[in-house]
């Protein structure tokens, strides 16, 4: 595949770089990454990618645009108030690069279809909003030896991980499983600055072009958190043993995934 | 006795067991944070039996669902 003039313009700055080059820019367009959520973190590392130039990019979520939505969500805007998430999020992407094919999908993830969503994708993103979601993804990203970036955000605070087969902990040898309805805040009841998800979420984006392209260091091992407040990032080493999770340690004892009850983030 | 608490050193009273640390640091959800101890993880059981020692590094890890 050679490039077209105008890929050549529009790409000139990754092309640049020694570390991605022609060659990089060529892994991006044939790479595929799915991302789970178009709301604070999904939105901005869909825009990211979608720019990028990364081939194929699914993109899940059940939910229609709501005003209270457009804080933070910008790949929403006022035309797009009642319009699926899915939808709106595929027509910016569109339009910023129709390099870019994008696949909305309109659903929940559940244990029915994560394993059938996730599968023709290099690459997945965690933009969920509430812990059963992200456990599941977490579970099926395991069981399916599939990398996946694990992000959390609310108030002045974020934190991501990278989970890649082989090379470190799970989300579950960290957090082994969910708390229980409203015991942990979420972002709708305690709020969350607007720019968290562009901070946390372009990070995401940032590790699945590191992985497509095989740029760099992942954050597989190691748990980074984001203070705005105190205006810190932190990178936490994670213990190396998985032995003993029941997901991706040696013996499982989860070997089906779970529908935990839906809590956390009602949405809206 | 010193120790270090997400990468700032403190010092604690002799014989501080790890849960007696989460409520001495305000910990948000103290049912709900996992603690890494020099890089090990510590099993939640095992909070209010364990002592902390000299110069152990002590990192909270918190839930974070949020994303939307
Ligand atoms: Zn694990």
């Amino acid at each position: 595949m050679a490039f077209s003039n105008e890929q050549l313009e529009r790409y000139a700055r990754h092309i640049i770089l020694k570390e991605i080059g022609v060659k990089g820019q060529k892994k991006l367009l044939n790479g595929s990454v799915l991302i789970i959520g178009a709301g604070g973190l999904g939105a901005p590392a869909a825009m990211y990618l979608a720019a990028a130039g990364v081939g194929t990019i699914g993109i899940v979520d059940a939910d229609v645009v709501d005003l209270s939505n457009l804080q933070r969500q910008i790949i929403h805007a006022m035309k797009d108030i009642d319009k699926p998430k899915v939808i709106s999020a595929k027509e910016t992407m569109e339009e910023m690069n129709p390099d870019v094919k994008v696949n909305a999908i309109q659903a929940f993830v559940s244990s029915e279809n994560i394993l059938e969503l996730i599968e023709p994708y290099d690459f997945i993103i965690d933009g969920t909003d509430n812990f059963p979601a992200k456990f599941l993804i977490n579970d099926a990203c395991v069981m399916a030896k599939k990398p996946f970036s694990h992000a959390g955000i609310i108030r002045f605070k974020g934190q991501l991980m990278t989970y890649v087969p082989g090379q470190g902990p799970c989300y579950r040898c960290v957090f082994h499983e969910p708390p229980p309805k409203n015991a942990v805040p979420t972002c709708k009841e305690a709020g969350v600055v607007g720019a968290m998800g562009g901070v946390i979420g372009s990070l995401q984006a940032m590790e699945a072009i590191k992985y497509l392209t095989g740029v760099g260091d992942l954050l597989a091992g190691r748990l980074m958190t984001y203070d705005a407040i105190k205006m810190e990032f932190r990178t936490i080493k994670l213990p190396h043993d998985t032995s003993t999770c029941p997901v991706c340690g040696e013996n499982p004892t989860i070997t089906e995934l779970i529908d935990y009850e839906q809590a956390a983030c009602e949405l809206k | 006795m010193n120790i270090i608490v997400a990468g700032v050193k403190k010092e604690v009273p002799e014989n501080t067991t790890v849960k007696e640390l989460i409520y001495l640091e305000n910990v948000e959800t103290p049912d709900y944070v996992t603690v890494s101890i020099n890089d090990e993880f510590l099993m939640k059981a095992q909070q209010e039996t364990t002592v902390l020692r000299e110069g152990d590094n002590v990192e909270f890890l918190y839930f974070m669902g949020g994303g939307c």
